[in-house]
């Protein structure tokens, strides 16, 4: 059915046959070998990181700020169940959109509102009029005050970005420095079996499509909370 | 002259003569370099950066062959389907194929340059598919009935009172001039869209061939609901988006970020790797990625300018150039517009037509300073006016630089050339930027410089006597 394919191939084969390329070229793997920083020649040029956990703490909650991220730091998981009580108070909330995780579970014991869990199965109009979304993620990352969700750690695609409030529930354990870092993890922990979503979150939906004036809550959330537990 | 020339001609002058669009479009820029230079000196070294960037890409386009592949093996594993489009009637023809199989009733779109490209929209409607842009910029200017403006800020040339009374006419809202406002009217309207739609189509930023992935980058979250909510997802992109390694994008995803729009990261950089897997809550259930050549292998097969491949679609060129800030994107009459577009679509649409683009340069170069991959984009184009002039050469061209070649080569030819110049001047006078007058090209908005009475070399003669 596809002829296209071969077609293709063979433009791309003829073009690069008989027009080599024009200076002599090292290859990528050449590059990597050559770097000091352990096959990231990256690391190198992007924005600086500190090293300690504490300095990639405080840079991520710089850059959430800037981002207008909230990011609530507490010192345990039962401090932060008493501050996401306090969010859902204070918004008047109605309805959670969540999904089976233990710390997500921990946070909505002896919540009496209407919970959505994504995992059990839910119609597209049920997750759009929950008032929050909350799930946990993969890990944060540092260097660009990003939140990395996947459908495994974050309850599926959509919970995450359809309901206008998206609260995360991380630890400090699972800051990472960099976006190499991230990918590394995401690596190691699903090998070749990744979920087929996962996206760096940074920051609530924006747009600056009207005379390039900030707009938060294009289409997807207009807040986003971490709660970010400082423990193992 | 082709009529794209004509066009371009006609439009560049009417675009350069609006003063008040040229003076929102610099206002608009303005806070884009500002932001930009901000995140440019986050980075440790940001010449390194673009080294690497270039040098990833230089890698990826040299064996395309080889990464295409891999990414094809990848994702099918992962069990999306893939479409190999030598042509934009190819790729047109299977999504609207894939369409009428599953019986799609609506479909929305995230926003896609390449899908501008093939026309997608025109051909889904003529076949009774409704079709929305999510992306708000795109939303507006498919209300207006125009193409978008620029690759990455598609409604920049439009204030917020035209899009207010956009909106009142379509879609019956209350007049605001707050741009807060009028983004939460869209929002609202594209909210039951998405749970309607069936059929959700995106672009994609990049495809990773070590784990079968493609990236999107955005900023509206409209992409993530494009391709969570419908139950299939197709994803249109060109043949040179793939990258090598999962790790490339932790370079490629901060840079395009920075020289797009000034930002760290762009808000959401989303990764899929295939359809909906068994196990996972929700997705949709097919995927489809199509991937484009549309004579991108021409480009491919010219070595001194392959490297226009590497293009990741920020804009950066567009917001620095000359050229494009004063006569804006709709006068190019091309997909992509600014530098970059100058450069490939004589490649894509043919040298023929749209030669006459490499003159829409004043060669400063602050394009390729501003490229994020290196893209030698000044130099393309002066090599696309070479190109331009061996396909058609000018006989009036060849005898007057022939000529002038003749003269500088022979000093007394040139002081002869001079003398004559000084009795014929004073006659030019009477006919300047005229029609009679033989230069009118250049004399129409200049002035002629007049020639001394007396020469340096003459003046020294005088002065010096036969002093050496």
């Amino acid at each position: 059915m596809n002829d296209g394919r071969s077609l293709i191939l063979k433009r791309i084969r003829e073009a690069l046959r008989d027009n080599p390329a024009p200076h002599p070229h090292t290859s990528h793997s050449q590059v990597e070998a050559e770097t000091h920083t352990g096959g990231h020649p990256q690391r190198d040029w992007l924005p600086k990181v500190g090293e300690t956990v504490s300095e990639q703490i405080d840079l991520f909650s710089t850059i959430s700020a800037g981002l207008k991220t909230e990011v609530h730091r507490v010192a345990n998981l039962a401090a932060a169940r008493e501050r996401f009580l306090a969010l859902s108070k204070e918004n008047g909330w109605k309805k959670i959109g969540s999904h089976q995780h233990t710390d997500v579970d921990f946070l909505l014991t002896g919540c009496t509102l209407p919970i959505v869990r994504t995992d059990l199965g839910y119609t597209i109009s049920d997750l759009e009029s929950c008032d929050v979304g909350l799930t946990a993620c993969e890990v944060l990352v540092a260097q660009t005050g990003g939140i990395l969700v996947s459908v495994e750690s974050s309850g599926g695609r959509a919970l995450s970005v359809l309901p206008p409030h998206h609260v995360v529930i991380a630890r400090t354990s699972q800051m990472v420095p960099d976006l190499t870092a991230s990918f590394q993890h995401v690596k190691n922990k699903y090998g070749n079996n990744f979920p087929s979503f996962m996206s760096f979150i940074t920051g609530p939906s924006r747009t600056g499509d009207i005379e390039r004036i900030l707009v938060l809550g294009a289409h997807g959330p207009k807040r986003l909370s971490v709660l970010l537990v400082d423990q193992e | 002259m082709p009529a794209q020339s004509t066009d371009f001609q006609t439009l560049s002058r009417r675009y350069t003569a609006d003063k008040p669009l040229r003076a929102f479009i610099r206002k608009a820029l303005g806070g884009y370099y500002q932001k930009r230079d901000e995140n440019k000196s986050n980075f440790q070294d940001w010449q390194g950066a673009r080294d690497l960037a270039a040098e990833i890409k230089y890698e990826a386009v040299n064996h395309l062959e080889d990464y295409l592949l891999e990414f094809e093996a990848k994702i099918t594993a992962r069990g999306a389907k893939v479409f190999w489009a030598p042509d934009a009637e190819a790729a047109r023809n299977y999504i609207l194929q894939v369409a009428k199989e599953n019986g799609v009733r609506a479909i929305i779109k995230s926003k896609t340059m390449t899908s501008e490209e093939i026309h997608l929209n025109h051909a889904l409607e003529k076949e009774g598919f409704g079709v929305i842009e999510s992306d708000l910029g795109e939303y507006i200017v498919q209300l207006r009935e125009e193409p978008p403006f620029h690759l990455v800020f598609p409604a920049m040339h439009l204030t917020r009172g035209q899009i207010s009374e956009l909106f009142e006419e379509k879609l019956g809202s209350e007049p605001t001039d707050e741009p807060e406002k009028l983004t939460m009217i869209a929002r609202d309207v594209m909210r039951s869209k998405y749970c309607e739609a069936d059929m959700g189509i995106s672009g994609a930023n990049f495809a990773v061939a070590e784990t079968g992935m493609i990236s999107i980058t955005e900023n509206e979250g409209n992409a993530r609901l494009t391709t969570s909510l419908p139950r299939i997802h197709v994803a249109l992109l060109g043949i040179e988006k793939v990258l090598p390694h999962l790790e490339d994008l932790s370079l490629f995803l901060p840079m395009l970020a920075t020289a797009g729009a000034g930002q760290t990261m762009t808000c959401y950089n989303t990764m899929y790797g295939g359809p909906r897997q068994p196990g996972e809550p929700d997705g949709p259930e097919q995927m489809h990625v199509v991937l484009l050549d549309n004579r991108r292998t021409e480009l491919l097969a010219d070595a001194e300018q392959r490297d226009a491949l590497g293009c990741i679609r920020c804009g950066a060129c567009l917001n620095v150039c000359p050229i494009f800030k004063n006569i804006g994107g709709y006068s190019y009459g091309t997909t992509y517009g600014g530098p970059i577009g100058s450069v490939i679509t004589p490649h894509l649409r043919g040298l023929k037509d749209w030669k006459h683009l490499s003159a829409a340069s004043s060669l400063c170069g602050a394009c390729t300073e501003a490229c994020p991959v290196k893209i030698d984009l000044h130099h393309h184009l002066l090599q696309n006016r070479r190109n331009g002039v061996k396909a058609s050469p000018s006989p009036f061209e060849k005898l007057t630089y022939g000529g002038f070649s003749v003269m500088m080569g022979h000093p007394l030819l040139y002081r002869f050339a001079i003398k004559i110049g000084r009795f014929f001047q004073p006659l030019h006078d009477l006919v300047n930027g005229t029609f009679l007058d033989p230069l009118r090209a250049w004399t129409s908005s200049r002035k002629l410089p007049k020639l001394a009475s007396t020469s340096f070399q003459e003046q020294w003669k005088k002065e010096r006597g036969g002093e050496k």
